[in-house]
């Protein structure tokens, strides 16, 4: 129960105190160094988690707080794969830079899809974010002198990170790179959040109705979240080709668009951390089932995925959060 | 080249029809209920197994085999709605998704555990086979029966939409529910009942999609987009809007593959994308 | 036009759906510091009006000024940061926010700060002071904090006002602020509306009689979607076809 404020003062703290850094995170990030020294040989699937986890952090932010329904969204995590793959065939594989340029490349091109984006809603934005992707797809598959069609980039070799860490065999560095990469964008989503604008985006999405009645421009908000969101899927993409040295068109794919909604309802959406749990269950869970066959697999995940939704509407997160709430 | 022409609008057509069968229960529904089905394509593949098993395994004839897999659909559709659609219809957009997206994995699942990942063949009824010339173009017999079916079909649609008491019904529900409701309207059973038909029409669009499309667990993956398109194309509630939405991608679908195979898909789905942004309601979307 | 300077006038105001005539050829005026209410059976058209007059439909013909400047034209959020604010008939809030989250974010979108994502929201301490005030006039600083669903209706009905009072609005639109609210909350209401700054104009729209003639200096009566009557509350009162069509027989 809320204590009543008396003065603005304290309303300032209560605010403050919601986007305080609890010891829960500060563990989990330490948590996330484990593999370097439990689990090194699981080094490459943490690789992927980060990456997939990045990429989930992205969606969070347009279908968790803004309520944009999207199934598309690999379309800027692959505009980046091969945005930082095209370069690194071409000549230049310096790893921060060439990945900055990936997620500059993949945010302009959302800020464009934005306008589309924001001109749709329900069945229509689903059907338009859908086709785009698609779209995608099909047109990388054709360019295929540039992408290497469907057998994939080849010859993309990344220099080391910042001169020093050369990409090893084992994973280090490529875990590494991007748990930094992962952490760093963490720091900025969490940041837009907890900000005015991410208090808008909630806004939009409790209810887009009041938003222009109390003078919001909501569709310029959309427009910036989602252009963001475009940079920072086209990051995880670049990251994935630099530390793979693949790029193939499954990074487009309406699977990986999909994937990544399914990872978010898992963990539970608007939460940032419950991208990044529910990816590490989706993924682990694949790693481990998947190998055994693929049937119980689509099985298990078709009948989590039901689940989830008919009980934990929240996803895990949230679950847990309304039994500690119902605890207090 | 006119009759290259010419097979390319009469198969297309023909695939539009099997689309049109696909979809119209869907655009229906989601125009009623505002239920975001993403296991409608699933619901083919189930009446394609079924048609596929009463055959081989009942022996009965292909003819028969038709309105089994669209009864057997329809109740299970009944059960499916009844025991666990009838929550989510408070639930919002991405959570709908996701659950028939999970329904659609299941089925796929079980479909492989039963029958394999195998194409299922099924042996059409010798005056089904073959093809009729007419002024120098081989016609398909089975395309054409499927042309008529769905004709039929939708005959029978706009005929009881137009004429009979449950037609009325169901208008009233699409147009305005809760006013429907107020005039003391069952809006719950028009509903099943609505879902019923459309789902018992996909299991039927999908026992005769066999022999064009083929039929292996994935079905239900690979006719969704399709029949997504169709119905954001067409519009909801409309079977003006799928008929004419089904005819264009069936037609549009068999062109592309056929004279320009390589760009044929990005073609459609950049109308997909330019049609939605112009007209987000559909063709001939209402609301 | 008699009367101060006129803040709000809309001439001409025309709106058809299909064959539908829902706003027939409606004009206003609202003067600084008014307390004009609408009033009209059900269906006459009084939120249609209001969904005109802030741009939520376009007018078949007609025109709105707001101070002077021409804002026909104008997209609602515009209108809203020029000083024209409006609640809902319905609560139309956002339910998983917090009172101080909602105000502040409404004080925030008027100072065009909204979209300054790197800035944490505790930050912004002044529009924080000012949407705790706002909050504090309507006497719900008590639950700043609380989940705006979790809260009584009443008071729910009394953050509708709060949020639009956030945008310093010269004008003021309410839909049936009563609505719903039984008679042992209305007082917190009542006080409210007597509170309101006394340069704002306000129009509101009320079925409920008392808050109508205890606070309204002039009365609009609107039926079928055109004015039947304008005059202050006396005359409305005693006028035969407002009697006929709308108070019933045997009241006033």
């Amino acid at each position: 129960m809320n204590k009543p404020l008396s003065a603005p003062i304290e309303a300032r703290d209560w605010l403050r105190r919601r986007s305080r850094w609890s010891p829960f995170e500060i563990a989990f990030w330490l948590a996330a160094l484990l593999p370097f020294i439990l689990f090194p040989t699981y080094l490459p699937l943490a690789n992927q988690i980060a990456i997939a986890a990045l990429f989930a952090i992205s969606v969070d932010l347009i279908l968790g707080y803004a309520g944009i329904v999207t199934l598309g969204h690999a379309m800027f995590f692959g505009l980046g794969a091969y945005f930082a793959g095209i370069i690194s065939v071409r000549g230049w594989g310096e790893p921060i830079s060439g990945l900055l340029m990936a997620g500059a490349f993949a945010g302009v091109i959302g800020y464009v899809v934005s306008f589309l984006i924001t001109r749709v809603q329900h069945l229509a934005l689903i059907m338009v974010t859908l086709g785009l992707g698609f779209l995608t797809y099909e047109l990388a598959n054709a360019l295929h002198w540039l992408t290497g069609g469907t057998d994939g980039l080849r010859g993309i070799s990344t220099w080391p990170v910042l001169g020093q860490f050369r990409f090893d065999m084992w994973g280090y560095t490529a875990y590494g790179y991007a748990l930094g990469v992962l952490f760093l964008c963490f720091l900025l989503s969490r940041r837009l959040v907890n900000s005015s604008f991410g208090l808008a985006l909630r806004g939009i999405r409790e209810n887009v109705k009041r938003m222009p009645a109390i003078g919001a421009d909501h569709k310029a908000h959309l427009r910036l979240v989602y252009a963001i969101s475009a940079a920072i899927a086209g990051l995880a993409g670049g990251l994935m080709a630099q530390t793979t040295n693949t790029v193939a068109l499954d990074s487009l794919s309406f699977e990986r668009s999909a994937d990544v909604v399914v990872m978010l309802i898992l963990g539970g959406t608007g939460r940032l951390y419950g991208a990044i749990v529910g990816t590490i269950i989706f993924l682990v869970a694949r790693d481990q089932l998947a190998g055994i066959n693929p049937q119980y697999w689509y099985f298990g995940i078709g009948l989590l995925l039901m689940g989830v939704v008919l009980f934990m509407p929240k996803g895990i997160l949230g679950f847990l959060a309304q039994i500690v709430d119902r605890r207090r | 080249m006119i009759s290259q022409i010419a097979i390319v609008l009469f198969d297309g057509f023909a695939f539009g029809m099997l689309l049109f069968l696909l979809s119209v229960g869907l655009s229906v529904t989601l125009g009623m209920m505002n239920f975001i089905n993403l296991a409608h394509g699933a619901f083919g593949m189930f009446g394609g197994y079924v048609a596929v098993t009463v055959m081989r395994q009942l022996g009965l004839p292909f003819l028969a085999a038709l309105p089994l897999a669209f009864i057997a659909m329809a109740l299970l559709s009944i059960v499916i709605e009844r025991t666990l659609f009838r929550r989510l219809y408070k639930a919002g957009e991405l959570n709908q998704v996701l659950f028939t997206i999970g329904l659609v994995f299941v089925a796929a699942a079980v479909a492989t555990f039963t029958f394999g990942t195998v194409q299922q063949v099924i042996i059409l009824p010798s005056w089904l086979r073959g093809s009729v010339e007419i002024a120098g173009v081989r016609f398909g017999v089975y395309r054409s029966f499927i042309i008529v079916v769905a004709l039929l079909v939708t005959a029978l649609l706009v005929f009881g939409l137009e004429r009979t008491r449950l037609g009325a019904q169901i208008r009233a529900a699409v147009d305005n529910q809760r006013m429907a409701q107020g005039l003391g309207l069952d809006v719950e059973k028009v509903f099943a009942i609505t879902f019923a038909l459309g789902s018992g029409l996909a299991g039927l669009g999908g026992a005769l999609a066999v022999e064009v499309v083929g039929l292996s667990p994935s079905f239900g993956f690979q006719m969704l987009v399709y029949v997504l398109i169709v119905v954001s194309v067409g519009g909801l509630a409309s079977i003006t809007g799928s008929f004419a939405g089904a005819a264009l991608l069936g037609i549009g679908d068999v062109a592309g593959k056929y004279f320009w195979p390589e760009i044929g898909s990005f073609l459609i789905y950049l109308l997909l994308v330019a049609i939605l942004l112009v007209r987000p309601l559909g063709l001939f979307g209402k609301r | 036009m008699a009367g101060g300077d006129i803040v709000l006038a809309a001439e001409g105001l025309r709106k058809s759906f299909g064959k539908l005539e829902v706003t027939r050829d409606v004009a206003l005026a609202l003067p600084r510091g008014a307390r004009h209410a609408l009033i009209g059976p059900n269906g006459a058209g009084k939120t249609t009006l209001i969904n005109l007059l802030t741009g939520q439909i376009k007018p078949d013909a007609g025109r709105i000024t707001l101070e002077g400047e021409d804002i026909t034209a104008q997209p609602p959020a515009q209108r809203v940061r020029r000083g024209l604010s409006r609640t809902f008939q319905i609560n139309t809030l956002f339910p998983d926010l917090v009172p101080i989250e909602a105000v502040a974010l409404a004080v925030l979108e008027r100072e065009r700060h909204a979209g300054q994502f790197w800035k944490p929201l505790a930050a912004h301490g002044a529009a924080i002071e000012e949407s705790f005030a706002i909050l504090s006039r309507l006497g719900l600083a008590d639950v700043a904090t609380r989940t705006t669903r979790t809260l009584p209706y009443g008071q729910q009905r009394l953050l509708e006002i709060a949020l639009a009072l956030a945008g310093r609005p010269r004008v003021l639109l309410l839909d049936e602020p009563a609505a719903g609210v039984p008679k042992d909350e209305s007082a917190a209401l009542f006080a409210v509306i007597s509170g309101l700054p006394a340069e704002i104009s306000v129009l509101f729209i009320e079925h409920d009689m008392d808050i109508v003639f205890t606070f309204a200096t002039r009365i609009i009566v609107l039926v079928g979607g055109g004015v039947l009557l304008e005059g202050d509350p006396e005359t409305v009162r005693s006028d035969q076809r407002v009697r006929e069509v709308y108070l019933g027989h045997g009241h006033g």
